[in-house]
């Protein structure tokens, strides 16, 4: 019996070589490019004896670079003398380095209707171009280097049918976060997203929404190929793909209308995105000690561009520190070049190399008990930018743009750009 | 071969139990012996200081939630013997399992066990039991395919004996230490 497939059971099936996969289905699937971190070379890296194929694989420097720890700096070398010995051409090494979801993005290694697996649990950003993307543990993405496959236990689908435009003061971070708010974890679930609305929703935001997944504990989130994306993906001599459709008669655990047209800026407050929003316009005026704008979430250069028309002749407030990272060498070059670095650096921002950094508390921006931080980067989870003692806000770079420059959380609605 | 059933005291936590609670960035700058001193440290301190091998760590909703930094051998590393939870993230299951370390899904688990309890758990059969209380139950069996990873000590002695990776690794990569290292680890 044959039954409609939902996008990532479609890609799932294909990549196994069945006609059919659906939700409770376990399949072994060929991988389409596997891409490894800094962080897998740097403790005690035992190089394979022979590898799959080195064009499907990738090598990104991005949570630890340049080196802040001797740890760090010895995996470099190892990551390197692998990346030379094998023949891996995709190798971002420092100065071409990137956080790694922003690297797969700007270098096509994300491609509609096929797999990629990354030692990072926020490769799930993939979906935005319709790839089956998954963060996969070290040792299994170890194992997908070797051998070219792997295996996956397909969760059932949840549909977001959006609907309506969205409003321009609404970003992708506001719309996961409304998701993340109404809806709470999604564990063990897909995510796909699609309807009319998509068309509002540019790349960027699309990514955002795509690769916050990982905070809601969803497997894939997917979205489906339009017009945009079908002509970003050729400005980027992304061809010869073969897209996934949803069926029409495909099987969802449930279907989810969002209109767009009625969302407004959302702020998480700490602990979880899950059931822990609250409109940015009935938040409390609560005292900042640190913003940041960055990580693979939101240091786009479209997120830097926003920032930078929020503080173009403004100052961050006394006691406020405001941290900007690009999410990529291409990122900070390109902001450069477009002077929103000059205006964000003006304005008392510390424009940091692009590196994971502060987002993980493990170099740069880490803080401390007692501080208070709004960060639009991906997680809010206690001590996860350092101090369990410190509160995390996550909200839009909008909004972190607008609460920098008034010392509290604040509606950057209030603020004119 | 690993035996795929275990009988251990258990430790009962909460639910949404996330990587960074686990694994903090900090810990990853240590070695995995360091590191897995800072599992739970905010939630329970002193824990990894009362948890002996053979142990059994029981949570519940939605356990793992966050990062892809390798846990499982944290918790190889103090000796805990398997883990059960209410509902499993899913990148967290995948990293226990290719670590060689069992995970079972009981609904209701930390209702139906208590710190200090007996439970047994039989991976293959898909079974429970408590034997403090006297209550047994069935679940779901893990999918053949996962109870051989795990029947191999996880996935890097399997690669080994692929020859993947230098054969006369096999042994040692089952060592849950070496294992975490050889991966690296990832966030
Ligand atoms: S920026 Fe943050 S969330 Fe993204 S890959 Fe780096 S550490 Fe992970």
């Amino acid at each position: 019996m044959s039954t409609g497939m939902t996008m990532i059971e479609k890609i799932l099936a294909r990549k196994a070589g069945l006609a059919q996969a659906h939700a409770g289905d376990t399949v072994t699937v060929d991988v389409d490019m596997a891409v490894l971190i800094d962080l897998q070379f740097a403790t005690m890296w035992i190089p394979p004896t022979r590898i799959h194929d080195p064009d499907k694989t990738a090598i990104v420097m991005d949570h630890a670079v340049p080196a802040p720890t001797l740890k760090d700096a010895t995996g470099g070398p190892l990551a390197r003398t692998f990346a030379a010995d094998f023949g891996i051409k995709k190798f971002y090494d420092v100065g071409r380095h990137g956080i790694c979801h922003q690297v797969i993005a700007e270098n096509g290694l994300a491609r509609p209707g096929e797999i990629l697996a990354c030692t990072d649990s926020h490769t799930c950003a993939g979906g935005a171009f319709n790839t089956a993307a998954r963060g996969l543990g070290p040792a299994e993405v170890y194992s997908i280097l070797c051998t070219g496959t792997t295996w996956f236990q397909i969760a059932p689908t949840v549909r977001y049918e959006l609907v309506g435009t969205r409003p321009d003061t609404v970003s992708g971070k506001d719309i996961f976060l409304h998701i993340a708010h109404q809806y709470g974890d999604a564990t063990n679930q897909n995510l796909e997203y699609g309807g009319p609305g998509l068309a509002s929703i540019p790349l960027n935001d699309r990514r955002t929404i795509a690769t916050q997944g990982a905070e809601i504990s969803a497997d894939f989130s997917t979205f489906g190929v339009d017009d945009l994306l079908a002509d970003h993906l050729a400005e980027r001599g992304v061809t010869g793909y073969q897209a996934a459709d949803a069926d029409p008669d495909a099987t969802y655990l449930d279907v989810r209308t969002i209109d767009l047209s009625t969302l407004q800026p959302y702020v998480a407050r700490p602990g979880t995105v899950s059931r822990n929003g609250v409109p940015v316009s009935q938040i409390e005026p609560r005292r900042i000690d640190q913003a940041f704008i960055g990580s693979c979430a939101n240091g786009q250069l479209e997120d830097l561009r926003i920032a930078a028309s929020i503080l173009r002749g403004r100052q961050v407030a006394p006691g406020v520190r405001l941290l900007i990272t690009p999410a990529s060498q291409q990122v900070y070059r390109d902001a450069m070049r477009a002077g929103y670095l000059q205006d964000l650096a003006d304005a008392g921002a510390v424009v940091t190399n692009s590196t994971c950094g502060a987002c993980f508390g493990y170099h740069m921006g880490v803080v401390g008990p007692g501080e208070v931080c709004i960060t639009s980067s991906t997680r809010n989870f206690s001590g996860r930018m350092g101090s369990t003692e410190a509160e995390i806000y996550m909200a839009s770079p909008a909004t972190v743009a607008a609460s920098a420059v008034a010392g509290f959380i604040t509606d950057p609605r209030n603020v004119n750009s | 071969m690993t035996d795929l059933t275990v009988t251990g005291r258990v430790w009962v936590f909460g639910d949404s139990l996330n990587t960074d609670a686990m694994y903090p960035a900090h810990a990853m700058k240590l070695d995995v012996s360091e590191a897995a001193k800072h599992v739970f440290h905010a939630v329970r301190p002193g824990w990894t200081e009362q948890v002996s091998p053979g142990d059994i760590v029981v949570a519940g909703k939605n356990f793992g939630v966050g990062s892809s930094r390798p846990v499982a051998a944290l918790f190889n590393q103090l000796g805990v013997a398997a883990l059960v939870a209410e509902e499993f993230n899913s990148l967290f299951f995948r990293n226990a399992v290719n670590a060689g370390l069992p995970a079972m899904t009981i609904p209701d688990a930390t209702q139906l066990f208590h710190d200090k309890d007996t439970a047994g758990l039989d991976f293959p059969a898909g079974t429970w039991s408590n034997q403090t209380t006297g209550t047994t139950g069935q679940v779901q069996p893990l999918a053949p395919l996962i109870l051989e990873i795990l029947a191999g000590g996880g996935v890097l002695p399997r690669l080994a004996e692929q020859g993947f990776l230098p054969p006369e690794l096999a042994d040692t990569l089952r060592s849950p230490a070496l294992q975490a290292q050889a991966a690296g680890s990832g966030t």
